[in-house]
């Protein structure tokens, strides 16, 4: 696996040359920096730790800034490590977006979902509601229906789906079309929609 | 928002030879159809009722009547497949989206045509 932490920054839609026009999301990937490399005798696995986005050293905790020393590069606000690197390379050293992907690859991109607060289960999970509007029924639009049975088991099942916090989860969006790179100014356009508001963080792997 | 406009100067290089109209006119748009192999030049002659958005993603709706039925299409203002444009009557209307349109039917769907001395 490869891959790389960016910013999303929002949607547009460009025109391919046969005139086809494609609805985008724009991603910002400055490079980012290796900070750790984790393999089969120091750590029991292989993987890489990259970093993306600079923080300030005086909001870095001591330990972090000892790691980030090591690693001879600026605090960095966002971490991950991603498993079985296919690139070579070695910590201090940076990753670039066309070092990772190209044009017309399909990539698999991952990001925390925008928070929708406490929903009912028609949004959340899809319910259709209990029905009518009419026929004698007058509050019950949106209800989730019957949760169980009575007095057998007489108690209502684990997991069933009700109403709650939603949104916010992380969300992988598996098989994106690269449709441009922009290499000089770090952006990347894939086809479609990205989990995550404008300016959060996604992982984009291949 | 700036990065988008950047991509949007880059990639979509805007249309200039296509002449101004605003909600409210009559035109003429000669839309590029390919089927297959062959490309064909298809007119759509209506009503502008609105633009909207900007930049790469600009597009504006044009409303006709075809035999009693109202029909409406979206054409984005930088889509390459615009053959061309031509302006046929400028409208005189008083809001930017003719909405309105929609609820009428025969003599009551016109729109008066603005005077220019």
């Amino acid at each position: 696996m490869s891959g790389l932490i960016g910013k999303k920054i929002g949607m547009t839609s460009i025109f391919t040359e046969a005139g086809r026009n494609i609805p985008c999301t724009v991603i910002e990937a400055k490079p980012n920096v290796v900070v750790q490399v984790k393999s089969e005798d120091s750590d029991g696995y292989t993987a890489v730790q990259l970093g993306f986005g600079d923080k300030k050293v005086k909001n870095t905790t001591k330990a972090l800034q000892g790691h980030f020393d090591k690693a001879g590069t600026s605090p960095k606000r966002h971490l991950r490590e991603f498993r079985d690197y296919a690139l070579e390379k070695s910590v201090g050293e940076l990753v670039k977006i066309d070092e990772v992907i190209a044009e017309g690859d399909f990539i698999n991109i991952a990001g925390t979902s925008k928070g929708k607060g406490f929903q009912g289960v028609v949004k959340r999970h899809g319910f259709h509601g209990v029905g009518d509007r009419t026929h004698g029924q007058h509050n019950r639009e949106r209800a989730p229906g019957s949760i169980g049975a009575a007095s057998y088991p007489a108690r209502v099942f684990k997991g069933m789906r009700m109403a709650g916090r939603t949104g916010g989860d992380r969300v992988t969006v598996k098989n994106l079309e690269v449709v441009k790179i922009i290499a000089d100014k770090n952006l990347i356009l894939v086809k479609g929609a990205v989990p995550g508001h404008k300016g959060g963080i996604v992982y984009i792997e291949k | 928002m700036d990065i988008i406009k950047d991509i949007h100067d880059q990639l979509t290089p805007k249309r200039d030879d296509l002449p101004k109209f605003s909600y409210g006119d009559n035109i003429v748009v000669n839309y590029r159809i390919i089927e297959g192999e062959k490309e064909r030049i298809q007119s759509f002659k209506g009503d502008v009722i609105k633009i909207t958005g900007q930049g790469a993603t600009k597009t504006f709706t044009v409303r006709k009547t075809s035999s009693g039925v109202g029909v409406e299409r979206i054409f984005p203002f930088s889509s390459p497949n615009i053959a061309d444009i031509k302006v046929v009557k400028r409208g005189r209307v008083r809001r930017a989206k003719l909405y309105y349109l929609r609820e009428m039917v025969g003599k009551k769907a016109r729109i008066r045509e603005k005077r220019t001395q």
